[in-house]
């Protein structure tokens, strides 16, 4: 009767007993969540235009902030250091579609979401080789992002918000309204969905592949850069985050491949679920939870919709 | 010149079906025997230690894996955490029962993996593909927290490590600080090149032919009157079986001592790499992967070195990385059918040689 009491009844008294402490978590889990979305956006991208895994989303974003703060320690200005490490995204792209994509055209899905392993592993090797494996701090006041802290009286107690935050959800928003209209609005949006119907049509009507690729990795690179700039402020800029990368991929799951909007509401149930489950449940099994709850969760929600939440329904034919 | 098959006649149904029907081939496999048998007779220690013993376990992992996504065409990422539960397992199994011969709980627990395997993979049955690959992270990072959280299995040890204790096989130290490389050497490779062979005859007989089917085409398996939950669900116990008994080998016969951190999602993608760099769906493939993916860092450590050149450990390190990410691209864009066709390309070339076809 006790483990029934402490799974069911005692975390939703608490719950209710300290409305700011829900609050807060809830916060907390939006923010994380919304990093997520980030990377989860990213995997969209390129997965939407090329049908490709991309496995590299998470070093991506890792290789930007490094190299935005490798430029910044070696003496570049802080603004000419960002201009250039889109100038490096670009490159990115350019060299992945010239070198890795181009060959493997028509090649099935798992050799192209290997070759992006091969990327990751290159990417891994190279940042270190220039970079250094040290974990760097992210020049947030050089870019005038705000930092610190203020506290919002509500429910009867204090709840505390990170100015830092509070930027990168809205520039998350900004950023994911201005690819939905430019996915929908402009003339390259309009080809890469017809690209990303059909590679065999999309070329019969003149879209040229080879362009539509640089632009979704360059675009994915993009998105990395801004991911990297707001993980690295709130930790550090690392290859630990390699693995935190691997959380997208769950959050994928709930929102379906090929989904934008998808991406971003998967990740925002993803990291508000983790961080209830880790604060009001984790210290039952002994905490850590947040490593397998959002794979779990992801898991769980396949059965029952294997196409994800916003995803096309998958209709296989013999 | 030397491979040829003119005047090899098959007179008989059984010669026909043979799995190697050329009698070169058959030369061949009991040549390479005979090198592995008697490798420690004239390899030193370094070779058999570091080189030999992991090639064969990860060559084991790397088949098990393949049955499951080369000729079952389920993508699995949790291939760490189910040779941690053969470890765990076994490593339970002999502090509970230390006078069972050890072997016997080696192979006992592939069982244990093969039972956690086959719950995972039942999500298989309505999830596919990428979907699929990452319901088995749920595996992978799930499993990892239990070696983690939960002290029984590594009997409340402060260092939450576990180590192997010292098991004699009639009387000879096979386990333990004070085994030597030879015995685990001859160990490994009996239980590698046995449970190579049940997996080849697995693959021609019946179940592999509906694995196959699955693979290709599982809504046309199921029409043609394979189940596909008895299938699909053989094929994550039995893959998985084999990575138990891999990992349960990797910890006992040659780390001798392991952490969760060994099982992790590294580990996986390792053996990934091994099977598609390889060749899918073929057993040679596993072990040609293997090969490479493990002895070339190893190469690419010594290498410098004897050429002359002084590199500092972390340069290697990066570079390794670098090298192998481009090796991976360049091997997938030269044949992306794995080193298994490269072989079987060479082996027909060889065949008309001098004549192009």
């Amino acid at each position: 009767m006790d483990i029934l009491y402490s799974i069911f009844i005692d975390p939703f008294a608490q719950m209710i007993g300290a409305p700011d402490l829900l609050v807060q978590t809830l916060w907390d889990g939006l923010v994380g969540g919304m990093l997520y979305a980030l990377i989860a956006l990213g995997f969209v991208l390129i997965f939407k235009a090329s049908g490709v895994f991309n496995f590299a989303q998470g070093i991506m974003v890792v290789f930007a902030g490094l190299t935005l703060v490798g430029l910044y320690e070696a003496g570049v200005p802080a603004f000419i250091a960002l201009a250039l490490a889109i100038a490096v995204m670009y490159g990115l792209a350019f060299a992945v579609e010239r070198v890795v994509l181009r060959p493997l055209v028509n090649q099935p899905d798992i050799i192209l979401f290997m070759a992006t392993f091969g990327i990751t592993y290159f990417l891994i090797g190279f940042g270190e080789f220039v970079f250094g494996g040290d974990p760097k701090v992210m020049i947030t006041d050089d870019l005038y992002l705000p930092k610190g802290s203020f506290n919002v009286k509500m429910l009867g107690g204090i709840v505390n918000f990170q100015r830092l935050d509070i930027v990168a959800v809205v520039v998350a928003s900004i950023m994911v309204a201005a690819l939905a209209v430019f996915f929908s609005k402009t003339r390259i949006g309009r080809a890469l969905r017809a690209v990303a119907d059909s590679h065999s049509a999309a070329l019969s009507v003149g879209i040229s592949l080879e362009q539509i690729w640089v632009i979704v990795w360059f675009a994915a690179g993009l998105v990395a850069l801004v991911t990297g700039i707001f993980w690295g402020a709130r930790s550090n800029v690392s290859f630990a985050l390699e693995v935190i990368a691997l959380k997208a991929l769950p959050v994928l799951i709930l929102g379906g491949f090929t989904s934008i909007p998808g991406a971003i509401v998967g990740g925002l149930i993803i990291g508000v679920g983790e961080k209830l489950a880790e604060f009001y449940w984790g210290p039952l099994v002994g905490g850590g939870t947040d490593a397998w709850f959002a794979y779990v969760i992801a898991l769980v929600f396949l059965l029952f919709r294997p196409q994800g939440l916003f995803g096309e329904k998958i209709i296989e034919r013999v | 010149m030397l491979y040829r098959e003119a005047g090899q006649f098959k007179t008989s149904y059984a010669s026909d079906q043979a799995i190697f029907p050329i009698l070169q081939d058959r030369i061949g496999i009991v040549v390479i025997l005979a090198v592995a048998f008697t490798l420690p007779l004239y390899a030193d220690d370094f070779i058999v230690n570091a080189v030999m013993i992991p090639f064969l376990i990860f060559s084991l992992a790397a088949i098990g894996l393949n049955l499951l996504t080369g000729y079952t065409g389920q993508l699995s990422l949790g291939t760490g955490a189910f040779m941690g539960v053969g470890a765990y397992a076994c490593y339970k199994l002999t502090t509970i029962w230390p006078d069972v011969n050890i072997i016997v709980w080696v192979v006992c627990s592939g069982f244990f993996s093969a039972a956690v395997g086959a719950v995972f993979g039942l999500p298989s049955l309505r999830i596919k593909g990428f979907y699929l690959a990452i319901a088995t992270l749920a595996a992978q990072f799930f499993l990892e927290w239990c070696f983690i959280r939960i002290p029984w299995l590594y009997n409340e040890n402060i260092s939450g490590a576990i180590e192997v204790p010292q098991r004699e096989l009639f009387n000879i130290i096979v386990t333990g600080p004070r085994a030597t490389a030879e015995t685990r050497y001859y160990v490994v490779l009996c239980l590698v090149v046995a449970m190579t062979w049940i997996a080849s005859n697995l693959m021609h007989g019946r179940i592999g032919r509906t694995w196959m089917a699955v693979r290709d085409m599982d809504i046309a398996a199921e029409l043609m009157g394979i189940r596909l939950l008895p299938t699909k669900l053989m094929a994550f116990a039995v893959s998985s079986f084999y990575c138990g008994v891999a990992g349960a080998l990797m910890v006992f016969l040659w780390y001798g001592g392991a952490e969760p951190a060994v099982f992790n999602i590294n580990q996986s993608f390792t053996i990934l790499f091994m099977i598609i760099i390889g060749g899918l769906g073929s057993l040679l493939g596993s072990f040609l992967g293997a090969a490479l993916i493990y002895v070339l860092p190893i190469a690419l450590r010594f290498g410098p070195e004897l050429l002359g050149l002084h590199m500092h450990a972390a340069t290697v390190e990066h570079v390794t990385f670098m090298v192998v990410g481009i090796l991976i691209i360049f091997f997938l864009i030269a044949e992306p059918a794995g080193l298994a066709r490269l072989w079987q390309i060479g082996k027909q070339k060889l065949r008309v040689w001098p004549f192009p076809y």
